[in-house]
């Protein structure tokens, strides 16, 4: 993160850096107050950093692709690219070069309402000044087209030579605090710890072992929305502190879906919106009362120490699993989180050498890390050289998949505000932060409202093809006209109510950031 | 890069060549006495404290923000430099009310610590009736005006580090005040991790503590993926204060508004304490033992009946890596199937 304060020019997308992730915006705030680098916001939204930005561009919701395409067609027709880079490192140039001419600066405002001068301008200025990083968060892949807006960025950056270099590369910002580590760790349908795939037989085989069992199952599990997917084959959950109930698109079905299983085991430190409608409900230690590790956004694994007893008889996560797992005949005995630690770093290479003792003396140590006498490795991309040629994905826009129309004539898109987290279990649950951050709130652009007849602090209904909610109009300029924001942490006005399930095909990440809705102003 | 070849208190040293006085002595183990410097914030030079001799200087000269010489010779401590910071401390002293003892900073106040060192005796002080408190720009902060020695690290911080331009000097009459803009203020706390001294204190906790009787566990942020590292302040099994940890290059002690004052949570008496098990639509408290058999009973069943594949299961972005680790072995390992993933995907 501290990496950008060595970038010439910061691109930023798809992210309300200074809500979601505070403590990056100060490193981009220092890199541009103090070390003058040039920063260039591209968000529908007028961000905080739209404030100390050298340029904003604005797309429309869901015109990523276009506009990523929009720079490349510059880069390549003003012989910006970094030639050397390309021909040494990458395949698919040309591929690429033929895809992106067709996207001119006049036709691609035609698609994302920039201006073609200023998409010139940014275009000129991210391929000169190097190095040059690129950050982005789930505005980029919470679409459809998630998957591809990504390998699009990925190809803007190998076009300019700033991959593995410090001070450039791609920065994805993961969300959620220890998202990094749950996927790490094989919290996903298809690999265990490390992204080793479950469809590997020697890795089957390597797990199967350490864990004394005779086989493991080969076949990929189902994500999330398969899960929850109403039809689908699922008839016991076992939730272990998330409420989907909130987080996930169109909680309509996820709703029926939990009502409709066999069992549902929920486990959480509160009673949340999916704990109510569990079979049963297991008390967890909060992170306080607990050691362990958390991942952050820079693959680093960092400690957590238990400061405090448990709130009454809450214990932790793994020792409730393993008390379950030993009630169905399984052995697992773990005296503590530092031995589970131990079995990680021997089934785990990225993971091999990080252990307590060494976070304990080196601080925290970013993967891969695969032996007790490896430093880390604070810069991922370095990894491209070492694994061979980077390649450019040529990639179509395509419109998203709900469009707003004389019916629902709103774009909606959904995201967080500063002062809260996720589906606010946690931050919802103190004076502090409602204080400076009580209840939700849309914003609604000032012209849109002049129209609608709203004003500051009324509230309106908003309507989708899945459901309405209600809540407070926040009058402002953040938003573009045509367009309203709505968080998605609070459970009065719980905005998956309205959004589309819709997948990315590769990822399976359900289009949270935009949908079509109408707003009437509420009796 | 050039170096500079300069003296420190007759120690020869070299320094590159964009460094300060007080970074070079820094460097080489000599200590200067500071109060507005702070090492994430450009020089403020505004209490004179870090006052140096330069040999053939008619004044000396502030070690913060004056840069390193070719051939200089600097002397950090001499009588009239012992006066001189004497008399700035004595100065601040004139409006700071010596109210240690009500004061959450009391133990970890670097003017507290200066007067101690440099033995300075009030004369001529008059405790205020009643310490003042006055309306800050964010409400999770209170902020103490007669504490204030306007060392203006927190109108630094917020512009230099938060870009957020929240506070102001704002000069009537010859005195310098802080000006406050609620509205750009995004409570973030840098102001008050920063201060010096008491002048800002929070605002949440209902237990106050002091620094020297809390126990301070250093962990991570529990809220977003930059994982900010912090201490906990405990007392009797409760949070009572949260600071940024400042040692792992993650967060250079900064947190966010929700790191630093979102911890009610934890103390919250809406937490379970209990295993829940429904009954006829009810929830009922049970033991660990009652619950935890009804699970593992249950999920025996649908296994056998409907085959593994009909178990899911999330893991969780909230979790440790530990936990996660485990809940994995367990669906894969104990029920037998890749049914496992997270909400947050995202
Ligand atoms: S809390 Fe943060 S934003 Fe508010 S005044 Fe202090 S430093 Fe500035
Ligand atoms: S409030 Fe604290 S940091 Fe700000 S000027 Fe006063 S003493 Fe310095
Ligand atoms: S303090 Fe704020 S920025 Fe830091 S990890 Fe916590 S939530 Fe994220
Ligand atoms: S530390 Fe140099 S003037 Fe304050």
């Amino acid at each position: 993160m501290k990496d950008v304060l060595k970038s010439k020019v910061i691109l930023i997308t798809g992210t309300n850096t200074t809500a979601n992730h505070p403590i990056i915006a100060n490193y981009i705030h220092e890199a541009v107050m103090k070390n003058g680098a040039k920063l260039i916001v591209v968000d529908p939204r007028r961000i905080k950093l739209v404030d100390i930005c050298h340029l904003w561009l604005r797309p429309k919701v869901g015109t990523n692709v276009a506009w990523l395409n929009g720079l490349m067609n510059v880069i390549i027709n003003e012989n910006l690219q970094d030639q050397e880079y390309i021909n040494q490192r990458t395949t698919g140039y040309e591929e690429l070069k033929k895809t992106v001419s067709k996207y001119s600066p006049d036709h691609v405002a035609d698609i994302t309402g920039i201006p073609a001068k200023d998409l010139v301008a940014a275009a000129r200025l991210y391929a000169t000044e190097k190095p040059g990083s690129i950050l982005y968060a789930m505005g980029i892949t919470q679409h459809t087209s998630g998957v591809n807006n990504v390998k699009c960025i990925a190809s803007l950056a190998m076009l300019c030579g700033n991959v593995g270099i410090e001070g450039g590369g791609v920065n994805p910002l993961r969300g959620q605090n220890n998202v990094q580590g749950s996927c790490d760790m094989g919290g996903l349908p298809n690999v265990f710890t490390g992204y080793q795939a479950v469809t590997d037989g020697t890795v089957r085989d390597k797990f199967a072992k350490a864990w004394k069992v005779s086989a493991l199952p080969e076949k990929v599990g189902l994500t999330v929305t398969e899960m929850t997917a109403l039809d689908g084959p699922i008839k016991a959950l076992y939730i272990m502190g998330e409420n989907p109930m909130l987080s996930e698109a169109d909680i309509h079905h996820v709703a029926k879906k939990l009502s409709s299983l066999d069992f549902l085991v929920v486990q959480d430190l509160f009673l949340t919106e999916t704990a109510k409608l569990a079979d049963v409900v297991l008390p967890s230690a909060c992170f306080a009362e607990k050691d362990g590790t958390f991942t952050n956004t820079e693959r680093k694994v960092l400690r957590v120490r238990k400061a405090l007893d448990a709130k009454g008889e809450s214990i932790e996560d793994h020792q409730i699993i393993s008390a379950i797992s030993k009630k169905m005949g399984y052995e697992m005995d773990y005296p503590n989180s530092s031995s589970v630690m131990d079995e990680i770093n021997r089934l785990t290479p990225s993971y091999g050498g990080i252990t307590y003792d060494r976070i304990e003396k080196e601080g925290g140590l970013a993967w891969p890390c695969p032996t007790l006498d490896h430093p880390g490795t604070p810069i991922l991309h370095i990894q491209r050289f070492t694994r061979g040629e980077g390649v450019f994905f040529p990639i179509e826009y395509q419109p998203s998949a709900e469009l707003p129309d004389a019916e629902y004539p709103f774009v909606l898109t959904t995201g967080r505000v500063h002062a809260h987290y996720h589906t606010g279990t946690m931050t919802r649950k103190g004076n502090a932060l409602n204080q400076i951050c009580p209840e939700a709130l849309a914003e609604i652009n000032v012209e849109d409202a002049k129209a609608l007849k709203v004003v500051d602090g009324e509230y309106v209904n908003i309507v989708s093809r899945r459901g309405s909610i209600r809540i407070k109009a926040l009058v402002s300029e953040i938003t573009d006209h045509g367009v309203v924001f709505v968080p998605f942490h609070f459970y009065e006005s719980a905005v998956n109510n309205l959004t589309n399930c819709a997948l990315d095909p590769v990822s399976k990440i359900p289009e949270l950031k935009i949908c079509a809705v109408k707003i009437v102003k509420a009796a | 890069m050039s170096i500079v070849r300069l003296k420190i208190d007759g120690k020869e040293i070299t320094s590159e060549k964009n460094t300060t006085i007080l970074q070079a002595a820094t460097n080489a183990g000599i200590k200067i006495p500071t109060l507005c410097y702070h090492e994430r914030l450009n020089p403020i030079g505004s209490c004179r404290l870090c006052v140096v001799e330069i040999a053939g200087y008619d004044e000396p000269v502030t070690a913060c923000n004056t840069p390193v010489l070719e051939g200089i010779e600097v002397v950090t401590n001499s009588d009239s430099l012992y006066r001189m910071r004497q008399e700035s401390l004595k100065l601040l002293l004139v409006h700071h009310p010596l109210d240690c003892p009500i004061c959450d900073k009391a133990g970890e106040c670097t003017l507290q610590d200066l007067v101690f060192e440099y033995g300075i005796q009030i004369e001529n002080y008059k405790a205020p009736e009643k310490p003042v408190e006055a309306v800050y720009a964010t409400p999770l902060i209170k902020y103490w005006p007669d504490r204030c020695v306007m060392c203006l690290r927190c109108v630094t911080a917020c512009r230099e580090i938060k870009a957020a331009h929240a506070l102001d000097v704002a000069k009537t009459g010859g005195t310098a005040n802080l000006v406050f803009h609620p509205d750009r203020c995004v409570s973030c706390g840098e102001c008050m991790q920063l201060c010096p001294v008491g002048a800002l204190t929070e605002n949440v906790s209902r237990m106050k503590s002091r620094s020297f009787i809390v126990n301070k566990v250093p962990t991570t942020c529990t809220y977003c993926g930059c994982g900010c590292q912090m201490e906990l302040h405990v007392l009797n099994n409760q949070v009572v204060n949260v600071t940024g940890k400042n040692d792992i290059g993650v967060n250079h002690g900064s947190l966010c508004v929700k790191g630093r004052f979102g911890y009610e949570f934890i103390a919250s008496d809406q937490r379970l304490t209990k295993p829940l098990v429904k009954r006829n639509g009810k929830f009922e408290e049970a033991g660990w033992d009652e619950a935890l058999n009804l699970v593992a009973k249950r999920f025996s069943q649908i296994k056998n009946e409907n085959g593994p594949d009909a178990i899911g299961g999330f893991a969780s972005a909230r979790c440790t890596n530990e936990d996660n680790f485990i809940f994995q072995k367990f669906m894969r390992a104990v029920i037998g199937t890749n049914n496992v993933d997270h909400c947050a995907r995202l």
